[in-house]
């Protein structure tokens, strides 16, 4: 078992090399063609950024096993995995922020003070990189080390939770367990009930879609900082927050919306169910709308307990985002399978690009708003001709000939 | 071509038409009387699954019309749809509800009380081998639980009409033998199928009456011993009768 452990972990550390290499081969080759040969030595910290992630990864999930179980663990480690990469992405762009103005090299010189001096062992990758010697065979020999140390601390328990995950797999619970016995999610529901309930159940189980969604709210969290560095601190106002909660409902609401009008994996069922195409399409509106509410709801309450006329802003900001990037899904809709997610926003450019002009001229008009200045309603009345536009154009328009 | 005395009919189409690039369904008139199990046979392409999706409201038809039970289901749909179920070749259940909660989810959008709806569905899900699983989600299932299960969704608000689409598609001989005797039992108690199969063993053993459909259009209906008579072969097994009515056809 260990053996085959040890396979699979080398599995996993080429796999990740090559990915790692083939993104990052350009760069290096052209510092090496810049800077010379010793460059190459990008390549070999790259192996052993690899090797060290591996081992770094296999820990992690191995706590997780622990600590929530062999059925949670799958789930976290995807929404943990989507929020390292997110924020590691949201981390360069605050450095980079923090620094404006400055050149790049400046401020990994920065870093470098920040971090210590040159001789700080957390600069050794660093070092490698540009060919030394010591620091490149120091790194090669830790992040192996780390690799061969999980090996050797989790073989012993791979056999086990191989075994304990397949029996979550195929877990066979008596006939009289759990919701058979419990009382029913869908007790007294009407059809449209049922359909709401159907809706926040999936998103919620859904923890590829929750990264996904985490991931979106963690890239505002810049934009945020860039604010409330060039206005906040100036002004003092806490209207900066409208725009950015008008943006993120947006485009929350536009994957939502997606979820729950093009990524219905039952639709031959709604379709012949004794609903009315209205009442379902209702239905699955208020369901995006009440989840935009529920998140984006004790914010503007804050809000408005702080600055009622940024409240009010904010509050109809998010609704009019929420709503116009719902219609829009709505227009645009196509049957897709759930798990197509990831290509919601390459499946119609027309959307994506009114969902995020939508979004930007309703925060446009949420930060004006709450300024306050009639000047909100130029984006505000912008944003409704774009909507016209592009329910013109929209194809969902066509094929019920309108 | 009927035989038999027709009753209060289940399901009765007239001139039904549907055009794609070709005829698909080419003015088919049709009556399955209330409380029988009617196979639909064909060959490949032969309209049967276009057939029962214009049924079901999941195409429009260009002519024709569809009553199921004295409703006009073209007229009313919803009021069609509530007495029918219909159940796909290919299972649409969602992966991540358990089955009780996907049970319960349909008896929802039936307006099935939720006390109601427990109590069919425990009974459904048992029925069909699928308690032990109940509390699991349904993309941990195999095909054949699947679509066991979305067949006891069709069944969990109680439809007057049952429509399925190759149903026995994925599933083992066990699974096969609850299935057929889950059917059958919905029959006894007055429940009418309409049902589509390659497996001519399956049709010849279940159904009441059978309808050979070819080109868009019913070629023969009847009791097997009627379609024997019309096939011209003798007692010959269902495939005899069922190839032989083909190729007449075909020859015409």
């Amino acid at each position: 078992m260990a053996r085959l452990f040890g396979v699979r972990m080398a599995g996993m550390t080429v796999t990740i090399m090559v990915m790692v290499l083939a993104l990052a081969a350009p760069f290096i080759d052209l510092l090496v063609w810049l800077g010379g040969v010793r460059w190459l030595g990008a390549y070999a910290v790259a192996g052993g950024m690899a090797m060290a992630s591996v081992a770094v990864a296999v820990g992690i999930v191995g706590v997780l096993f622990r600590l929530v179980g062999p059925r949670r663990t799958r789930a976290a480690s995807q929404v943990l995995a989507a929020l390292v990469g997110g924020a590691f992405a949201v981390a360069v762009q605050f450095a980079a922020m923090a620094g404006s103005g400055r050149a790049i090299m400046s401020r990994i010189e920065v870093t470098g003070l920040w971090l210590g001096d040159a001789d700080s062992p957390w600069l050794w990758p660093a070092r490698a990189a540009t060919g030394e010697v010591g620091p490149l065979v120091a790194m090669l020999g830790a992040s192996g080390g780390m690799l061969g140390l999980a090996i050797l601390a989790m073989a012993p328990r791979f056999g086990r939770q191989v075994l304990a995950a397949s029996e979550v797999t195929a877990a066979v619970p008596g006939p009289l367990r759990g919701p058979m016995r419990g009382r029913s999610r869908w007790r007294g529901a009407s059809p449209a009930q049922a359909l709401r309930r159907k809706e926040w159940t999936l998103l919620l189980r859904d923890p590829w879609l929750l990264s996904q969604t985490l991931m979106q709210l963690l890239y505002l969290l810049p934009v945020g900082y860039m604010l409330w560095l060039n206005f906040y601190r100036a002004t003092g106002a806490s209207a900066f927050l409208v725009p950015i909660m008008i943006v993120t409902a947006g485009q929350l609401g536009g994957g939502l919306a997606w979820l729950a009008v093009s990524a219905e994996d039952a639709p031959e069922l709604i379709a012949t169910a004794p609903v009315a195409g209205g009442t379902v399409l209702r239905a699955k509106t208020t369901a995006v709308l009440g989840g935009i509410g529920v998140i984006f709801g004790p914010f503007v309450l804050v809000l408005a307990a702080l600055a009622p006329a940024d409240g009010l802003a904010a509050l109809g900001g998010v609704t009019a985002a929420a709503a116009s990037a719902t219609a829009i899904q709505y227009w645009f809709r196509t049957q897709v399978k759930r798990s197509l997610f990831r290509r919601r926003q390459t499946s119609s450019k027309v959307a994506t690009i009114a969902e995020a002009l939508s979004s930007t001229g309703w925060a446009a008009t949420g930060a004006l708003a709450a300024a306050p200045t009639w000047l909100a309603l130029v984006p505000g009345a912008l944003v409704l001709v774009i909507l016209a536009g592009v329910w013109a154009i929209s194809p969902g328009r066509e094929a019920r000939g309108i | 071509m009927n035989d038999g005395v027709i009753a209060a009919a289940a399901l009765e189409i007239r001139g039904l038409a549907k055009r794609f690039e070709r005829p698909a369904v080419d003015g088919l008139d049709l009556v399955v009387p209330a409380g029988e199990f009617y196979m639909l046979l064909g060959p490949n392409g032969a309209g049967k699954t276009t057939t029962l999706r214009l049924v079901t409201g999941l195409l429009r038809p260009d002519r024709g019309t569809i009553s199921v039970f004295g409703i006009d289901a073209l007229a009313d749909p919803i009021a069609a749809r509530r007495i029918m179920a219909w159940v796909s070749d290919e299972p649409m259940i969602y992966d991540k509800l358990t089955p009780l909660e996907f049970l319960e989810f349909v008896a929802g959008l039936w307006g099935i009380a939720a006390v109601v709806a427990r109590v069919r569905a425990s009974d459904l899900l048992d029925r069909l081998g699928l308690a032990p699983h109940a509390d699991e989600r349904c993309e941990r299932l195999s095909k054949g639980m699947r679509q066991k299960v979305a067949l006891a969704a069709a069944l969990v608000h109680e439809p007057r009409l049952i429509i399925l689409d190759e149903p026995f598609t994925g599933l083992d001989a066990a699974s096969s033998r609850v299935v057929k005797d889950v059917l059958r039992a919905r029959v006894r108690a007055g429940c009418s199928v309409i049902m589509t199969t390659h497996i001519l063993d399956v049709a010849e053993r279940m159904a009441d009456r059978i309808g050979v459909i070819a080109q868009g259009r019913l070629i023969a209906n009847g009791t097997l011993d009627g379609l024997r008579a019309q096939a011209g072969s003798g007692d010959g097994s269902l495939e005899d009768v069922f190839l032989a009515l083909v190729a007449q056809d075909g020859g015409r």
